[in-house]
């Protein structure tokens, strides 16, 4: 003890076995996080699942007042020919009223076309109002039945549960009729 | 142990192995003479059955396990081939899928034990909290069991419970991709929770080896809640024990049995027997009815909680929901640091006793409201004029394509008492009853006179038979 003392005294900055520790743990705990990241990142989507990441679709079926749903990337893609009507109560909706702020002509790339991803912000359900028959929700667009979201025309939230508005996906239209997503 | 006094065994055999490893010597201490005290009610069966049903659950997981294949484009046939093909599959699958229903009912009733009797006080709030830690992953254990049969109800589940980890602010998107293995749950998913849902099993099973463990140093607790002074207020565990725990345990396994032969169905839900489909959300998704009341707890945060009179939002519903929904189990956590009064039992406290029992019955209302679709209107009535009321009523059932509402001359009230809000109030008193009254209580309660020991209580009681 009192040569450990004797020794500390000389060395106010510190030892060079308390150094020497210092410097092995360190060492230690960078080696152990390289080895654990591996691991982690091995449970992140593979190769193969990113390189199955876009998928084209032909727009010249679709009748205006239609949807079609179309899979990218394992979820449902909405893609729906939106009437005159459609697009004008879209475009008319107060910005400041929202939730998630978003003008209209910020998610379409042509007003006609509104092609997003069918999966409800809330907790990943898919909303109805693809078909006909489905009920459309208080705003004319999709309503999500598993906790009650309602999107308006433009697939933004309005009213329920859901943060956010539809998301849109990078997509391009290669010709008139043909657009690519992802 | 070693160095230790150790009786010597008279089979040579068992003397051999004994005076090299004392297993033999360890069983005889911790199982057969183990002083019990000697008033234990039925409910002090649960921790026996429970570990049975954790047993039950390993022994046929792990045959299932050799027939059952983790792809999502083989994972629903895989299971209806056991059921229809492998000798005895529907057998074994029932028993499991059957087996984590009353898992869960034993462990809910030991659960409720502990409240009761105050078990989880000073000095047993490790083994309290290794109870609740084994409680969670038995929940983890479960969801993923759930997605395996790879139905309907497995894939929408699986979406909607990975998907509330998007609600934890900036990295909460990454998270729900690294859980994935992709962009939405798929075969990946499948894979890491099949993986998983082998490995956790054995996980609670080392924690109950940790949970029994401390079990033994504090010793049990009893029915007075009074530890015991000597020799006559206890029992050796074994023949006593052995066989009141055995006995319990018949009598759980006669119903369980029941279930599996009779109704092996009635505890699932049909969606489950549709294959999973990406495109198609079931109408009405509704996790096992063991998970109902924290899903009641997680739908009832519909608002955002903000700076009152300003727009920032700093915690949004979704985030709320989810917080609210752990919270419920951190409470039970905590428990031990929020009910700090003196006297452990319920006997002897009429107050908590009565709040108590409320929890339960409030506990089982949410389950009720986690099964019930969140908009269903349990009482409504509507204040103004005949007309103005009908006008809303029928504004109620056609949404007009343009977005907006025309206002009515004059507005009626509408009063209403939704799903939501029956949630809302019982979510509420659980969190009121942790963080009100049991700090409350804990200060202002007087307690009954407790006896002085647990055979004087014992005796007390047979007298009072026998004046009878």
């Amino acid at each position: 003890m009192c040569a450990d003392t004797a020794i500390k005294k000389d060395h106010e900055e510190g030892t060079r076995r308390e150094f020497l520790n210092l410097a092995a743990g360190a060492f230690g705990a960078l080696g152990t996080a390289a080895v654990v990241w591996p691991f982690i990142d091995s449970l992140n989507p593979a190769a193969d699942t990113l390189a199955m990441a876009s998928t084209e679709v032909d727009l010249s079926p679709i009748q205006e007042g239609q949807s079609i749903t179309v899979m990218w990337r394992g979820k449902p893609v909405f893609i729906r020919h939106r009437t005159a009507a459609e697009i004008k109560s879209a475009e008319e909706v107060p910005v400041n009223a929202l939730r998630d702020k978003e003008e209209d002509k910020d998610r379409v790339q042509k007003p006609e076309w509104l092609v997003m991803v069918g999966v409800c912000t809330h907790l990943g359900c898919v909303p109805l109002g693809q078909k006909e028959t489905e009920s459309k929700g208080d705003y004319g667009g999709w309503f999500c039945p598993c906790h009650g979201s309602h999107y308006d025309t433009s697939g933004r939230i309005r009213k329920g549960p859901a943060p956010k508005n539809l998301a849109v996906p990078e997509y391009a239209f290669l010709t008139d009729t043909t657009i690519r997503i992802g | 142990m070693a160095g230790g006094q150790r009786q010597k065994f008279d089979n040579p055999v068992v003397e051999w192995v004994d005076s090299r490893l004392p297993v033999f010597t360890l069983m005889q201490k911790e199982y057969g003479v183990f002083p019990t005290p000697r008033n234990f009610n039925y409910f002090w069966n649960f921790g026996a059955i429970a570990m049975f049903m954790l047993v039950t659950m390993i022994v046929t997981g792990i045959t299932l396990a050799m027939q059952y294949t983790s792809s999502t484009s083989m994972a629903f046939d895989s299971v209806e081939r056991i059921m229809r093909d492998v000798n005895y599959g529907w057998l074994i699958r029932y028993i499991h899928m059957n087996g984590a229903s009353f898992f869960f009912i034993a462990v809910y009733i030991h659960i409720f034990r502990g409240m009761y009797y105050g078990s989880y006080k000073q000095p047993r709030e490790l083994l309290w909290i290794l109870g609740v830690v084994i409680f969670l992953l038995m929940m983890a254990t479960a969801f993923m069991g759930y997605v395996l049969p790879w139905g309907q109800m497995s894939y929408w589940g699986a979406t909607v419970i990975t998907n509330l980890f998007s609600a934890v602010p900036v990295v909460g998107d990454d998270i729900v991709t690294l859980l994935w293995g992709g962009f939405s749950v798929d075969d990946a998913t499948l894979k890491r929770f099949f993986a998983l849902h082998y490995l956790l099993p054995f996980v609670i099973f080392a924690v109950v080896f940790l949970h029994v463990w401390a079990l033994h140093v504090t010793g049990s607790n009893n029915p007075t809640g009074v530890e015991p002074k000597g020799k006559q207020d206890t029992l050796p565990f074994h023949p006593y024990y052995t066989m009141k725990d055995t006995f319990g345990l018949i009598v759980f396994v006669i119903i369980y049995a029941a279930f599996v032969f009779f109704m092996p169905n009635a505890l699932g839900h049909p969606d489950n027997y549709i294959p999973a489909d990406p495109l198609v959300t079931p109408a009405h998704i509704v996790p096992e009815w063991y998970f109902l009341p924290f899903y009641a707890i997680l739908r009832a945060i519909t608002f955002d909680l903000g700076i009152p009179f300003t727009e920032v939002v700093l915690i949004e519903a979704k985030l709320g929901g989810v917080i609210a929904m752990f919270g419920a189990i951190v409470l039970l956590l905590i428990m031990p640091w929020l009910d700090t009064h003196p006297v452990r039992s319920a006997r002897y406290r009429p107050w908590y006793k009565k709040t108590l029992l409320v929890f339960v019955f409030g506990v089982v209302v949410l389950g009720y409201a986690g099964s019930q679709p969140a908009d269903k209107v349990y009482w409504q009535t509507c204040i103004g004029s005949e007309a103005a009321c009908e006008a809303t009523d029928a504004h109620h059932g056609a949404a007009d394509a343009t977005g907006h509402h025309d206002v009515a001359e004059k507005a009626p009230t509408v009063l209403k008492f939704d799903n939501t809000m029956l949630a809302q109030l019982f979510t509420i008193y659980y969190y009121a009853f942790f963080l009100v009254i049991l700090p409350l209580l804990s200060r202002k309660e007087q307690a009954l006179p407790i006896p002085k020991s647990i055979h004087e209580a014992v005796l007390a009681k047979s007298k009072a038979k026998e004046t009878k």
